[in-house]
């Protein structure tokens, strides 16, 4: 909303020379926020003069445009100059050259005379062109920065100007005043007026206020006016679409009549167009009253103006001439023609006020919010109507909006107004609201006194009755938002001031600290950065395409996912089932600034849906659901457990005098996903995998002890890497890390720690060389008995003395006894039964 | 240097003139000598079997029994010299050896390899965990919740009115199909929800998390964000308690000269409503006020859905934006810095921030 302070100092103690800056530091104060300033003067600087065209001489030129020489007096004849400066003539007749041909002698013209800047940093000087020494600008209103139009220049009998030569352009065309924007919260739409923004004014200042509304007389009653019915058979929520109606008659109005300045100028600096003198007055009283009003050109009407809701199907065309198509549900106002604008949104362009319209019906109505919002999101039509109405406008303003609209009419437009009119409709009911002694002092923190409480409150509008034990408040018919003791105790806070409210520290009950997954999850974040990975974050919104590749392990299985209705790209419109797309982009993006040696990783939710998805309904607010409606929330909710992933590229260190850095290669993923698992005390069982994203000979599937799938690690498919140019060999790991906490254990059984020798045995074994490695060593462990205390591989060797699809590995093996010393036959036969358990199994032969 | 001494002739074991000449010559050649290897010939050639002491003392046998005793002192008090005097060359050399190696090893510490990368963790994520912890030492618990949201956690138990502009001010991404009622959270007031729903009274948690809101990523916006939110619900809570809670959370995140200030708002699920701002002493371009989060006094509406009799318990919460608190907490000048995965951004910072 943006506040003209000319206007608002009109019905607020607003000081001489407060700047729009003042003025919003004090409306801050009482809940708004600070948007921008409007100022003309930033930009515009005079000398800026009325003046006259003396002489117009047509100059054809060469390049087939003809210029105007002329001579401008910009000083009353007789006069001296009292200007000064470089271009200046004191003779008072500037001589100008003008390219615009829409004057002719005689008109009355702006001239920014040398020294004067106009928007655009375009600084006014004399110069010499076309052969003449041109001391100044005849200007246009776009070239003052006040409107658009640049067919010509501004002459000012147009507008309804006859100045003095030599007047203040600027100070003519209201030009030296401000406005201050500030941003109305959605609840207080008694904010959208210059009548509500001046009595917040006075309570943030303390000082008085005077209602726009009391200038305006209007009837007691309204009768014999235009035929109006209010006929809504379908409520929203069972309130009335329309609740009341105002309709009055103004008859021999000259539409043609331009729009007095100084409206013009307020309107301008509240961010509205001019359009019309009817026009212009109806959204001059929106602002200054709050209530949106409409003129329809009475002539055009036929028969009775019926308020209803649309018919299937049917049609209006609406002002800016868009045919729409209306819903049933959407309000309308109606004669016999059929629909004539839809009710506090637009109106229909078959009943516009024109320039030949003389007799105009003004419409002051009062609307429901949820009906107007729903029409408005329907016909993508926001206007400053509708905003209003959306928000809630006062239903007792309405037969004051109306008859100021008839007023300014009369007076600008020279209309006469019938003594007849129209008011239809019922005022709600008034809200009362008992407010408990106690009440808000107990809610704020401040022990407030009686006349605090009382004061703030009558300051806001609202009619304050004592009784036994508290007041009863009823709220001013302009603020709709006021329901609850909550809502005064706000009110009451608001208007005394929040920096009055103490500080008190409220002691919670002993905590439980962080649950055990809230530490896994950090343990296993930090673990990772620990190890020297760089931790990043990445957006969720992935193709179909890539939840189609990452998300299962089976090519073409085609993965379900979470589709966004209104994403920001149609491209990106699903939500990740998989982290890697994701980090695979940043690893792109880093690549591509030039860093070849990357170790990545995220962590995050993915996405996954089940067959149900989401309710059909949703219960409504303020009450607690039944359970069985609750779980029906809780189980539409999509499954989105906590992944891990890793890209790791290039090497693993940077390169350095005397040290050269290792390639990252798939083993590299393996073993952080080991140690991932390592620092929750999970074992990951690894067995060879096989995923459409990654290589088919270097994939490792992990999983749980128990056989559930985790995660996949190895390096990323060749083809996958060079389509998404990705250095080649760049290797990846993903893991539900849900399922990892989940299996952590919960309590960890000390083992003995035997101090007896240790006896180490080495075997070379010769398996085919499609054994895993990992089933020899578990065969060993298991054949080898309680004395073995570890297993290791530390050879894996095939070539030259190993049979052809055979090959050789070479375990460590470490014996201990808890209760002696194991003598050589005990640990050498302990191996022997290791071994020939892997010889069972595998055909093990030892080398 | 030989081993044996030329044309010396062996000299008689009771001269003790002769016996201390000869001790005198090998403590020369044992001071004299340079190296270990030179130390070496002089202990042969003075104290080998071939020595003039050597043969010396090996003369004694030969003496008549009065003068054993005699020669027997004087050989083995030289003798003892002349050991003492090798085993002190000795470890003179030695220890001059060891410096010398030692000193040959000496290397340029400056052009050490980082073999290590230290790894970095990303400062929203350290920052969401800094901020955890405070509220943990305060006694409150930390809860979470989905990112994909049933609409009526999302607005309606939050007293969002289906048709109130205040509704759409969220600019809502939205699941596939709409009649489902899923969204992403546009903040992280769904797990208060939940939390109110699932926890025993009274309630005390801060909700930390990821929220979504349909704007195009900028210098100042980025359709995902951070927000942690705080809820309390207790007997007799007031606005005094939001204001003492959250300048003591201030004063632990920015330390004891902190200042907090509320400013009148509206939110539909806190009345009375607050904007918070915090004075920030050290703010590029000279301390000032900042805009931080918003808060309030829980709305009954919203205690209602979640079955707590608003007439016992009433409650407040407060949320503020990780990354805005980053972005004025440490001068991060640009919301994309945080957000495109630049290493260096995470790199800069550490493990800390």
């Amino acid at each position: 909303m943006r506040i003209p302070i000319s206007w608002l100092r009109e019905f607020a103690e607003v000081p001489a020379g407060a700047t729009a800056e003042d003025v919003m530091a004090e409306l801050v104060k009482v809940g708004f926020e600070e948007e921008d300033v409007h100022r003309p003067t930033d930009t515009l600087k005079g000398p800026i003069v009325v003046g006259q065209v003396l002489s117009l001489v047509k100059e054809p030129q060469t390049n087939g445009k003809t210029i105007n020489w002329c001579q401008v007096r910009v000083v009353p004849e007789g006069q001296e100059q009292t200007l000064t400066g470089k271009g200046i003539d004191p003779s008072g007749v500037q001589g100008i050259i003008c390219g615009a041909h829409n004057f002719v002698e005689g008109d009355k013209v702006v001239v920014t005379l040398p020294g004067a800047v106009l928007p655009g940093d375009f600084h006014i000087s004399a110069r010499k062109t076309y052969g003449h020494l041109s001391a100044g600008m005849i200007a246009s209103v776009r070239e003052l920065g006040i409107g658009e139009d640049h067919d010509g220049i501004l002459v000012l009998s147009r507008i309804g100007l006859d100045p003095e030569i030599g007047t203040d352009a600027m100070e003519l065309l209201g030009l030296y005043d401000e406005a201050a924007e500030i941003n109305v919260t959605p609840d207080r739409g008694y904010a959208f007026s210059i009548r509500g923004v001046a009595r917040e004014y006075a309570h943030a200042t303390g000082t008085t206020f005077t209602d726009p509304a009391s200038r305006v007389t209007a009837p007691a009653a309204l009768a014999g006016g235009y035929g109006v019915k209010l006929n809504d058979d379908a409520p929203i929520y069972g309130k009335p679409g329309c609740d009341r109606f105002v309709a009055r008659t103004v008859r021999g109005v000259d539409a043609t009549r331009p729009t007095p300045q100084w409206m013009v100028s307020r309107l301008r600096l509240a961010g509205i167009r001019s359009i019309s003198l009817p026009v212009d007055i109806s959204n001059y009283v929106m602002l200054e009253l709050g209530q949106p009003t409409h003129c329809y050109d009475l002539d055009k009407l036929s028969g009775d103006i019926v308020v209803r809701r649309a018919a299937a199907g049917e049609k209006i065309t609406t002002l800016d001439d868009k045919v729409r198509t209306l819903d049933p549900e959407d309000l309308l106002i109606t004669d016999d023609s059929g629909a004539i604008g839809i009710a506090g949104v637009m109106g229909g362009a078959a009943t516009e006020v024109g320039d030949t319209t003389s007799n105009i019906l003004v419409e002051a109505a009062h609307f429901d919010e949820v009906s107007i919002s729903r029409s408005r999101r329907r016909h993508k039509l926001p206007s400053e109507a509708s905003k209003r109405f959306e928000r809630g406008v006062d239903w007792q303003v309405a037969g004051i909006a109306a008859q100021r609209v008839v007023d300014l009419l009369v007076e600008l437009a020279g209309g006469t107004a019938d003594e007849a009119g129209t008011d239809v409709g019922t005022a709600p009911d008034t809200v009362t609201i008992d407010l408990p002694a106690d009440f808000a002092a107990a809610r704020i923190g401040i022990d407030f006194t009686e006349e605090q409480i009382v004061t703030s409150l009558e300051d806001l509008g609202a009619a304050v009755v004592k009784h036994d034990g508290g007041w009863s408040v009823t709220a001013p018919s302009w603020r709709n938002d006021l329901e609850t003791k909550e809502d005064l105790s706000e009110e009451i806070a608001r208007l005394v001031g929040y920096d009055k409210i103490p500080a008190t520290l409220p002691v919670a009950p002993p905590g439980r600290g962080l649950t055990r997954v809230q530490q896994q999850r950090r343990r296993l974040i930090q673990a990772l950065a620990d190890a020297g990975l760089t931790e990043v974050l990445s957006y969720p919104f992935v193709s179909k395409a890539a939840n189609d590749t990452f998300g299962v392990a089976e090519q073409g299985a085609g993965r379900t996912a979470v589709k966004l209705a209104n994403p920001i790209s149609e491209e990106q419109g699903f939500l990740r089932t998989s982290i890697l797309p994701g980090l695979i982009e940043v690893a792109k993006r880093n690549h591509s600034r030039g860093f070849r040696d990357l170790a990545l990783y995220e962590s995050g939710l993915v996405f996954l849906p089940a067959e149900k998805m989401g309710t059909e309904s949703i219960p409504p607010l303020g009450a607690k659901p039944s359970d069985e409606v609750l779980d029906a929330l809780y189980d539409g909710v999509p499954a989105q457990p906590f992944h891990l992933a890793v890209v790791l590229t290039g090497h693993d260190s940077p390169a350095a005098a005397a040290h050269a850095p290792r390639v990252w290669d798939w083993a590299d993923a393996l073993d952080i996903a080991r140690l991932a698992g390592d620092v929750l005390g999970v074992e990951l069982v690894v067995s060879q995998g096989s995923h459409q994203a990654f290589h088919p000979g270097r994939t490792a599937r992990l999983s749980l002890r128990t056989g559930e799938l985790v995660g996949y690690a190895g390096e990323l498919h060749p083809k996958l890497l060079a389509a998404s140019d990705m250095p080649a060999r760049s290797v990846a790991l993903e893991l539900n890390a849900d399922a990892l906490f989940d299996a952590a254990p919960d309590v960890i059984v000390a083992r003995h720690i035997s101090s007896f020798p240790v006896a180490t045995q080495d075997v070379a074994l010769v398996v085919p060389a499609d054994i895993p490695a990992d089933d020899v060593l578990a065969a060993l462990r298991e054949g080898a008995g309680e004395l073995l205390e570890d297993v290791a591989l530390f050879d894996v060797y095939a070539g030259k003395g190993i049979e052809e699809g055979k090959k050789s590995l070479a375990f460590g093996l470490r014996f201990r006894a808890d209760d002696r010393t194991l003598t050589a036959d005990e640990a050498s036969a302990a191996r022997e039964s290791a071994v020939a358990l892997a010889a069972e199994r595998f055909g093990a032969v030892q080398r | 240097m030989t081993e044996t001494l030329p044309g010396a002739a062996i000299p008689n074991p009771t001269d003790e003139a002769a016996i201390t000449a000869a001790v005198d010559q090998a403590t020369a050649a044992i001071a004299g000598a340079a190296t270990l290897d030179e130390l070496k010939a002089v202990r042969l050639a003075h104290t080998g079997e071939k020595s003039p002491l050597s043969l010396a003392n090996r003369e004694i046998g030969k003496l008549p029994k009065d003068q054993k005793a005699i020669a027997g002192k004087l050989m083995g008090a030289s003798r003892g010299r002349v050991n003492k005097a090798l085993a002190d060359r000795t470890a003179e050399l030695e220890a001059e050896n060891d410096a010398r190696i030692l000193l040959e090893e000496t290397v340029d510490v400056t052009a050490a390899p980082r073999r290590r990368r230290a790894g970095a963790r990303h400062p929203l994520s350290t920052l969401q965990d800094r901020v955890a912890d405070i509220f943990v030492g305060m006694g409150w618990e930390i809860a979470e919740g989905p990112e994909v949201e049933s609409e009526w956690f999302n607005f309606d138990a939050l007293n969002f009115k289906p048709d109130h502009p205040a509704r759409e001010m969220q600019d809502t991404f939205f699941v596939e199909p709409p009649e489902a009622h899923l969204l992403m959270r546009t903040h992280t007031s769904p797990v208060q929800v939940r939390s109110m729903l699932e926890r025993e009274l009274p309630i005390y948690v801060l909700c930390p998390g990821k929220v979504f809101r349909t704007d195009e990523l900028d210098a100042t916006h980025t359709p995902v964000f951070h927000q942690f939110e705080g809820l309390a619900i207790d007997k007799k809570l007031s606005m005094a308690d939001l204001r003492g809670t959250l300048e003591h959370f201030a004063r632990q995140m920015f330390g004891d000269e902190a200042q907090i200030r509320l400013r009148p708002n509206y939110f539909p699920f806190t009345e009375p409503s607050a904007e918070l701002d915090i004075f920030h002493p050290g703010a590029k371009g000279g301390p000032r006020w900042i805009e931080w989060g918003g808060c309030g006094m829980v709305n009954p509406n919203v205690l209602r859905a979640a079955g707590i009799d608003p007439d016992v318990y009433s409650g407040f919460a407060f949320g503020m934006g990780i990354e805005r608190t980053l972005m004025f907490r440490n001068e991060v000048g640009d919301m994309r810095d945080m957000i495109e995965g630049d290493v260096r951004f995470s790199e800069h910072f550490g493990m800390e921030i």
